[in-house]
């Protein structure tokens, strides 16, 4: 099987795999990193959401040919309760979650929103988070833990 | 101030939870090292009960929350607590635990009056450290070992009073947040004990069709296949990894014949299908007037709600492991003991075999397929040897498979006096059994029992009985002081198409109708709705909570083109959280829902954010299910299997929610998870009608249906 590198959390990975096999697979398959969850597998519900560059991306959707060269950036690279990224911080603070599964995945939707437009109003991240669904209706409290995070990104 | 329940108590009792399970060591323990390990018999299910019980527990035994260690429910020791449903969970494992650590805290203090030699009443309990005058102290964890809990709980042990909690009344942050927002593996999908394999079970599109034939070549090629598993129309993969599963499933699901399935209703005719179906009547309640009025004239209308999906983010999912003849099961059921009670009768095994664990999942909403799901990683895990298997579902699966909130068809009739004033109300609802649960009946409910070689028969959904909340009939009977009424419940004996319990039962339906009739009997008597329904109820926390969402509201703005205000109404279960609700919307062809202004009133408030968080979400999923959603069908199969052709509210799409809490620290605690899902459906069709001037009678309120509306109103 051909070899694809890419990036992964700022690692530099290296994987033999079919490269029309989808990145959620690998990345919940052998590489065990499972914040990215399984919703849908058709691209319809963003529970699977990754970055790929500065862009969020249905890994269920992603064959890896398309991320070589690439950096994917999953929850677990975003921070850690060591080393929170503010949106994480902010989630919790607003307790904007319910059952929490969509909830990686609804971060990496935000922090690509943060990477383009560090100022956005409630409208603006409404849109970005537009594709993710969530069940428990938790939307308004993530929108405002958005905007808290935005905030707080731009007074460092 | 309202006072808790006057009538005189005689001999006190324990808590129904307690009671049931009084063994105290069962809920509670303590370590050496300082830690309290509580075992609730309730699960999370994304409602942050955890959290709540772990305030209660902290602020009965005077510890630090970060002591506690919350035991997922287990057959393995945990209480039973049944079914973690019907928004019972604050109300009764919240009980138990006040109650069992209560008189936990008076065995220590007595244990320590005795070690220390000081009276029980100079004892002190900070942080776990007991300690008394001149300096003396011991600790729970140094008395662990000489303070037995294996003891029965008594009654009459007193909990503090409300004033002299630190904790309940506070928004703690919830425990289970951190791990979802660091992705902790918490879930049982991320869970993959050492050896693991995964599976997957084929089903056809059609309802209950029967597998006619099947070639296992295919599947058979497919590297890392452990086994195929048949028996019967039940066929699945066992392989070393989730793409091989899934590869394997597909070679499976080519190479397999189908018989046709059942035949399924005509989805636009779903009212008079429902009416015209074979069913079990019974007269939910009665009520005579002392001397009849005189009638004027009747009104009679009819209301609908289609088949609705849980819908989770996550396909069910559970995990088996076999081992000689005891399985070990891994679920996100709501209730482990039905079932295990449910494997137990499928597998023919002693329930002793048998242990269910719980292990987080996303929110259900209800029951779904977790149960079903389990059945099909137990018979997978048949065939791996001894190795753990994890199912999962697909979303198709999910969508089509697992049970669905029933539809309704809901008349109401009102005899009205020459005033316009009720003289006499008739309520009758149509439709299928709102629970289909396991673990309650001499037969399995499980999906998989039912496509064995021997199968068991399909389980037709029953009510639960109106004394614990009804199905159908919930909510059916008025809160209001009609003089005179008749409510009739017609539950289906045919069940085309799969339902079980959906957040709130028939409570959504019914409260959609009594509301939206309310609103227009008050609309024919030019009489506000508000003040209408205040004439109409005598219950103090029933009127407060109108009064404080219309004032919030600012009831009522004037009247602009393109909006419109409307106000629903119910106490839950009628002795459940009361909750108003006033709704904004705006739009003439497609409505948008703008502000939701919600008053609730849940006794006391454990954990306030997280009243609010129930209330909101609430708030939002019934939103959904009033401006979207609707199972769709053909005659043969559940058409509505993907996020497109069953769409949920988007954010772009979500109201504006503020909610009031309705202080009443003195008063039992009940749940607020279904609360606002009846109230916040008629208040949208209400505010429909105060926009359009059309009554939409018919869910979901899309632009077909308000043109259908439209075409019958004029």
């Amino acid at each position: 099987m051909p070899s694809i590198r890419f990036r992964l959390n700022g690692v530099e990975t290296d994987i033999d795999a079919d490269p029309d096999s989808s990145l959620l697979a690998l990345l919940r398959g052998r590489l065990r990193m499972t914040g990215p969850h399984f919703g849908c597998g058709a691209n319809e519900c963003g529970a699977c959401n990754v970055l790929v560059g500065d862009l969020a991306v249905a890994s269920c959707d992603t064959p890896l040919w398309s991320i070589a060269g690439k950096d994917v950036t999953t929850i677990e690279g975003l921070g850690s309760a060591q080393d929170p990224h503010p949106l994480q911080r902010a989630f919790i603070a607003e307790q904007a979650l319910q059952c929490g599964y969509c909830v990686s995945g609804i971060l990496i939707s935000a922090a690509a929103l943060l990477m383009r437009n560090p100022n956005p109003a409630g409208a603006d991240v409404k849109q970005a988070l537009d594709r993710n669904l969530c069940r428990c209706g938790s939307h308004n409290r993530m929108v405002r833990a958005v905007l808290r995070a935005a905030a707080e990104m731009a007074t460092r | 101030m309202i006072k808790p329940d006057p009538s005189p108590a005689p001999a006190p009792k324990l808590p129904v939870s307690l009671a049931a399970n009084p063994l105290l060591s069962s809920w509670i323990r303590f370590s050496r090292e300082g830690q309290v390990m509580v075992s609730p018999g309730k699960v999370e299910i994304g409602q942050g009960i955890v959290t709540a019980l772990a305030q209660i527990a902290a602020d009965e035994l005077d510890v630090d929350i970060s002591r506690l260690r919350m035991v997922r429910a287990s057959t393995a020791g945990s209480p039973n607590e049944g079914v973690t449903s019907g928004s019972l969970s604050v109300q009764n494992s919240g009980r138990a635990i006040r109650h069992a650590c209560a008189e936990i805290r008076q065995l220590f203090l007595a244990a320590a009056s005795d070690r220390l030699g000081v009276g029980i009443d100079v004892l002190d309990i900070a942080d776990g450290t007991i300690s008394g005058p001149g300096n003396v102290q011991t600790s729970y964890w140094e008395l662990a070992d000489a303070v037995s809990l294996e003891r029965d709980a008594t009654p009459g042990v007193a909990p503090k009073p409300s004033t002299q909690r630190a904790l309940a009344g506070n928004s703690v942050q919830r425990l289970d947040i951190p791990d979802k927002v660091f992705a902790r593996p918490r879930f049982i999908h991320d869970s993959a004990p050492p050896g693991m394999l995964h599976g997957r079970v084929l089903r056809s599109e059609m309802a209950a069709a029967k597998l006619v034939d099947i070639s296992e070549d295919g599947a058979r090629a497919v590297a890392g296949l452990v086994a195929i598993v048949r028996d019967g129309s039940f066929v699945g993969v066992v392989s070393e990894t989730e793409d091989s599963a899934e590869a394997a499933l597909a070679a499976l699901r080519k190479d397999a014949a189908w018989s046709a399935g059942e035949t399924l209703p005509d989805e636009y005719r779903l009212a008079e299908w429902l009416k015209a179906q074979p069913v079990e009547s019974t007269i939910i309640d009665r009520k005579t007037a002392p001397q009849t009025a005189a009638t004027e004239r009747t009104i009679r209308r009819q209301y609908s709600r289609p088949f609705i999906a849980h819908a989770s983010i996550a396909p069910c999912c559970a995990m088996a492991q076999w081992t000689g003849d005891r399985v070990r099961v891994w679920s996100h059921s709501q209730g482990v003991y039905f079932l295990r009670a449910d494997l137990a009768l499928v597998l023919k095994l002693p329930i002793e075999n048998i242990t269910v664990e719980h292990m987080e999942g996303a929110g259900c909403y209800g029951h779904n397929g977790a149960d079903d799901v389990a059945l099909d990683a137990v018979l997978l895990a048949r065939a791996a040897a001894g190795r753990p298997v994890r199912v999962q579902w697909s979303r198709q699966d999910e969508m089509s498979h697992a049970p669905f909130g029933a539809a309704m068809a809901i008349e109401i009739e009102a005899d009205l006096d020459a005033k316009g004033e009720i003289v006499d109300w008739r309520h009758s609802v149509w439709g299928n059994g709102h629970t289909a649960r396991p673990g309650r009946a001499a037969k399995p409910a499980l999906l998989a029992a039912t496509e064995l070689a021997n199968p068991f028969p399909r389980t037709i959904s029953t009510n639960p009985p109106q004394a614990n909340g009804g199905g159908a009939d919930r909510n059916s009977i008025p809160l209001y002081d009609f003089p005179s009424w008749k409510i009739e419940c017609h539950r289906l004996l045919t069940m085309p198409i799969r339902t079980s319990a959906l957040r709130t039962l028939g409570a959504q339906g019914n409260v959609f109708a009594i509301e939206c009739f309310l609103d227009e009997l008050a609309a024919r008597r030019g009489e506000d709705p508000v003040a209408f329904r205040l004439r109409h109820l005598r219950d103090v926390r029933a009127q407060d909570v109108i009064r404080a969402a219309a004032r919030r509201a600012g009831w009522k703005p004037d009247k602009q083109i393109g909006r419109g205000f409307g106000l629903g109404f119910a106490r839950y279960k009628n002795t459940g959280a009361y909750c108003a609700v006033v709704a904004e919307i705006e739009g003439a062809e497609d409505i948008g829902v703008k502000r939701l202004t919600i008053a609730v009133d849940v006794g006391e408030a454990i954990n306030p954010d997280g009243v609010i968080n129930q209330i909101e979400g609430g708030a939002i999923q019934a939103t959904s299910w009033v401006l979207k959603e609707r199972v769709r069908f053909d005659r043969q199969r559940i058409t509505s299997n993907t996020w497109t052709s069953y769409p949920i509210l988007r954010f772009s799409e979500v109201p504006e929610v503020q909610v009031e809490i309705i202080p009443r620290p003195e008063l039992e605690p009940v749940g607020a998870g279904e609360a606002a899902h009846g109230p916040v459906t008629a208040a949208i069709a209400n505010a429909v009608f105060d926009a359009l001037e059309v009554r939409v009678r018919d869910l979901p309120i899309t632009r077909d249906s308000l043109v259908a509306a439209m075409e019958l109103s004029s």
